[in-house]
């Protein structure tokens, strides 16, 4: 600030302090870089919250006729220790094989223990996390000098992502004839609506009855994407038929229909949002809101990309005071990334990843298993 | 807790206060520090392991030892280095001196190539070109979709002879490098300058995918790669890049979803990997929410340091344009400075999102991390209430707040007498101190200028840090936050050169014919100095 302002008495005269301080950010930046812009023309942008009202009356629902026509058998899902195995290959020919190398070596010098932390890191897990990781392998060594150094780093590996915690989709058991309702939220492009669409397959596979929620309004086709994933397995989408309708109104349709429908299980899948977008974030709030007046949501879940850095602490953080997250889904795991950031993650919210992408494959969602994640990372 | 490395670079050397020289060790600290923030701000491991050496070597160099205040000068070497590697080959983009000038876009999925495709298309509209856009991704479900709403949006053709996949269980048909050979015919032929293909995300490690974008290279000889990433990733940036370096050797780098707070180490990585220049940022949903990249801001904010200017935009996009100018011109005319003034101010404030964050975004401030961690957001909806339970004669003239309005205003807001008063007091204040800078004719001449962090510093603390503030520096004209310093000294030379265009940037900008073409960053330094630093 320009201003020498500590004449200003008082505890909670930040505010005065900060409006008068934005006045002058605010009002010399904007007129300077406005002139210097020549006062660009301000026309609408397509804005989010605008088309509101005009979204309440043409919320309607997927056609039934076409749903049932192209409702095909429903394929049941690859076994899970299949699909983890081949998390295992994949995984475990980088992270792991460095560090096996290392403990092959024996003891220990300060150049393994550098070489250590480097494979952590750079596994994303995070600077934070990877101290307290060494830290606790450097314990058990001393506890126990003679222990195999593999797996005590296993258990020290499992210790953060604690096997204990409960890891299953908390949508009730099938048949209990209640609604159950669960929220997918997360940043732009890591694959919400893809995860949506593959649950449905999972819960389908259960015998649920399912309702998709189409509350991306935002993003030119993502309701189609999503419409074209539950007539795949014939599960009804609701979705508005405007660009910019007002997702909250979306979603409660979505629930209402669920409701009328006796459905068991309705799925929201939300439009992509940064956690710093105040905005959005409200909006975010008022869909779990909405949601909520009919059966509030027993998971959410946070959609996270493997190969998100340390920013994937900002997001569970964010995301979380927006709407509690139960769970965590970690997709692209096929690629180079690591995925490092669930151990941080875990350890920081004590959030547990519940699903990991494996691929494009409609199958290639598999539960997380913490051990066999664990043994991937050491390259069994 | 997240304190910055200025921060905690001062903190490191604050036992070091009356040591002739710096220690081996003392360096080892300081290079662990830095080392953390880069690692925590998802900079490469080989490429922190890289960049901390050359900084050790200039970090036992007289210019640390020798300064006054070494820890500052560390983190001023830090930042030249890395602005040194984001912005040591800056440059403009290529155009075909023949026919249309090819772009195509290539990236990992989620990237955001298509919305970026749109943006450059809407970008070079704007200068004048006649771009046409080339659906070349037939992977994703619906992206041929995407980009025709993209293209609508931005008011530009989309060249897509193939619907691509409109359904999750459809095998890609067409052939993506068909579609762009033809698309390049079209654009010949109905004469459109550039020609933007957008091209199927893929993951480094898939390599038809990858021989499928190498082909569309070899068949449509772009002018520019532009290879896309997203500003959140981490340590897979390193393997990413040189992966689509080997697949389609791209020509310039495109960082997306920098309006994140992701701290997107990840530039400084590619670039000093692959030694492509990042030449755009994307900074938001809509269309004009694309700029040229600048290495200085990326610098500042990979070392957390706060970031005035990336404020100050943040400010003009949200705040209205109107009404900014408005209060501007009160300001300068002399005009009285009203509570309904300061409503509307507030209310724009409120849009701007939270409070805390955009405290932490100014530099300084992590000296009074604390103050801001105990800062009640709530205190903007109370102080709201208060002003719309006053009549407008109340706002404009506080004055003829006696006894009885005061209590009739309490009991609109809900609040009580006592905090209506101390409102008013504040208030009072405020507007004095904008008297006094009308008076002083604008900003230039402000009391307190120059008092760098300080002025901040000197903020109310709550009560346990009354009287135990630090004293405030007084050195006139040198900001004690290094970065900004580099920046006033650069100014200061700057200004030496080209005195005309720094003396229109800084004239408060108003009452004087607008200065048609003013150097943005000239304006923005001195800009930045105004404010304080």
């Amino acid at each position: 600030m320009p201003v020498d302002i500590s004449w200003i008495p008082g505890d909670s005269d930040l505010l005065v302090t900060i409006v008068a301080g934005l006045v002058v950010i605010g009002g010399v930046g904007a007129a300077l870089l406005g002139r210097s812009r020549k006062a660009p023309p301000r026309e609408a942008p397509p804005r989010r919250d605008d088309a509101a009202a005009a979204a309440a009356t043409t919320v309607e629902e997927a056609p039934e006729e076409a749903l049932e026509e192209a409702a095909p058998a429903v394929e049941t899902p690859e076994a899970v220790d299949h699909r983890f195995g081949r998390l295992r290959r994949r995984v475990g020919t980088t992270f792991g094989q460095s560090l096996l190398a290392i403990f092959r070596r024996g003891s220990l010098s300060q150049d393994d223990w550098d070489e250590l932390e480097e494979t952590l890191l750079m596994a994303d897990v995070g600077a934070a996390a990877t101290d307290e990781l060494l830290a606790d392998l450097k314990a058990r060594l001393k506890a126990d000098p003679d222990g195999d150094p593999r797996a005590l780093l296993r258990a020290a590996l499992l210790d953060v992502v604690d096997p204990s915690l409960d890891r299953s989709l908390a949508l009730g058991a099938p048949g209990d004839g209640e609604l159950h309702s669960a929220v997918v939220v997360g940043v732009n492009g890591v694959g919400k609506t893809t995860t949506v669409g593959k649950l449905a397959r999972v819960l389908v596979a259960e015998d649920r009855s399912v309702v998709l929620g189409a509350a991306d309004t935002f993003r030119a086709a993502a309701a189609d994407q999503l419409e074209t994933w539950g007539a795949r397995v014939g599960v009804p989408v609701v979705r508005a038929y405007v660009d910019g309708a007002d997702p909250a109104s979306v979603a409660y349709e979505a629930a209402d229909r669920a409701r009328t429908d006796a459905a068991e299980v309705l799925l929201v899948d939300t439009a992509g949002r940064l956690q710093n977008k105040q905005g959005l974030m409200d909006e975010l709030g008022k869909i779990v809101r909405v949601v909520s007046k009919v059966s509030p949501p027993k998971e959410v879940l946070l959609v996270l990309d493997a190969t998100t850095g340390q920013n994937g602490l900002t997001q569970a953080r964010v995301f979380g005071q927006v709407a509690p997250l139960t769970g965590i889904v970690l997709t692209k795991l096929d690629g180079t990334a690591k995925g490092g950031i669930v151990l941080a993650v875990q350890r920081e919210l004590g959030v547990p990843v519940k699903f990991v992408g494996l691929g494009e494959g409609a199958d290639d969602l598999a539960p997380f298993d913490p051990a066999g994640f664990v043994d991937s990372l050491l390259g069994d | 807790m997240f304190a910055n490395l200025s921060d905690r670079l001062t903190e490191t050397f604050r036992n070091l206060r009356g040591k002739g020289r710096l220690s081996e060790a003392d360096i080892d600290g300081t290079i662990r520090e830095i080392r953390r923030a880069l690692l925590d701000a998802d900079v490469a491991v080989p490429v922190v392991r890289t960049f901390t050496s050359n900084i050790r070597e200039r970090a036992l160099g007289a210019e640390v030892s020798g300064a006054l205040n070494p820890g500052q000068q560390v983190v001023k070497i830090v930042n030249e280095e890395l602005i040194g590697i984001l912005g040591g080959e800056t440059r403009a983009m290529r155009f075909s001196k023949t026919g249309p000038t090819v772009i195509m876009l290539a990236g990992l999925q989620g990237a955001g190539k298509t919305t970026l495709a749109g943006k450059l298309a809407h970008h070079l509209k704007q200068q004048g070109h006649t771009p046409l856009l080339v659906a070349a991704d037939l992977q994703r479900p619906n992206a041929v979709t995407q980009l025709k709403v993209v293209g609508e949006r931005a008011g530009v053709p989309v060249f897509a002879p193939e619907a691509g996949v409109t359904r999750e269980d459809e095998r890609p048909r067409g052939n993506p490098v068909k579609v762009a050979k033809k698309g390049l015919k079209e654009a010949e032929q109905r004469q459109h300058s550039v020609v933007i293909i957008d091209t199927a995300g893929r993951l480094g490690i898939d390599q038809e995918l990858m021989r499928q974008a190498a082909d569309i290279r070899k068949a449509t000889d772009p002018d520019e790669v532009l290879f896309v990433i997203d500003a959140m990733i981490g340590q897979d940036a390193v393997a990413t890049a040189t992966a689509f370096q080997e697949g389609v050797d791209f020509t310039g780098v495109v960082l997306t979803k920098l309006d994140g707070d992701a701290r997107g180490g990840a530039a400084l990585s590619v670039a000093e990997v692959t030694g492509r220049p990042i030449m755009f940022a994307s900074t938001g949903e809509k269309l004009d929410d694309f700029e040229v990249f600048h290495p200085d801001r990326m610098a500042s904010r990979i070392l957390d340091m706060g970031d005035i200017l990336t404020l100050i935009e943040q400010a003009e996009r949200t705040f209205d344009q109107a009404e900014a100018e408005r209060m501007a011109e009160k300001v300068s005319k002399g005009e009285d400075f009203t509570l309904a003034d300061f409503l509307s101010q507030m209310q724009q404030l409120k849009n701007m999102g939270s409070m805390k964050k955009m405290l932490t975004m100014l530099p300084g401030m992590g000296q009074i991390r604390d103050q801001i961690e105990n800062f009640d957001e709530r205190e903007l909806v109370r102080t709201e209430a208060i002003i719309q339970s006053m009549t407008p004669l109340e706002r404009e003239n506080p004055k003829v707040l006696n006894g009885s309005r005061r209590a009739r205003i309490a009991k609109g807001s809900g609040m009580q007498v006592s905090d209506i008063n101390s409102l008013i007091k504040r208030f009072e204040q405020a507007q004095q101190m904008m008297r006094a800078m009308s008076r002083s004719g604008g900003m230039p001449q402000m009391p307190g200028a120059g008092g760098g962090p300080g002025a901040f510093g000197g903020l109310p603390g709550g009560k346990k840090s009354k009287g135990k503030q630090a004293p405030q520096r007084k050195v006139k004209g040198k900001s004690g936050n290094p970065a900004k310093r580099a920046q006033q000294e650069a100014d200061a030379r700057n200004r030496a050169a080209s005195a005309p265009a720094a003396s229109q940037g800084s004239a408060f900008g108003l009452g004087q014919r607008p200065p048609q073409d003013v150097d943005r960053d000239a304006l923005n330094a001195d800009l930045s100095k105004y404010l304080g630093r």
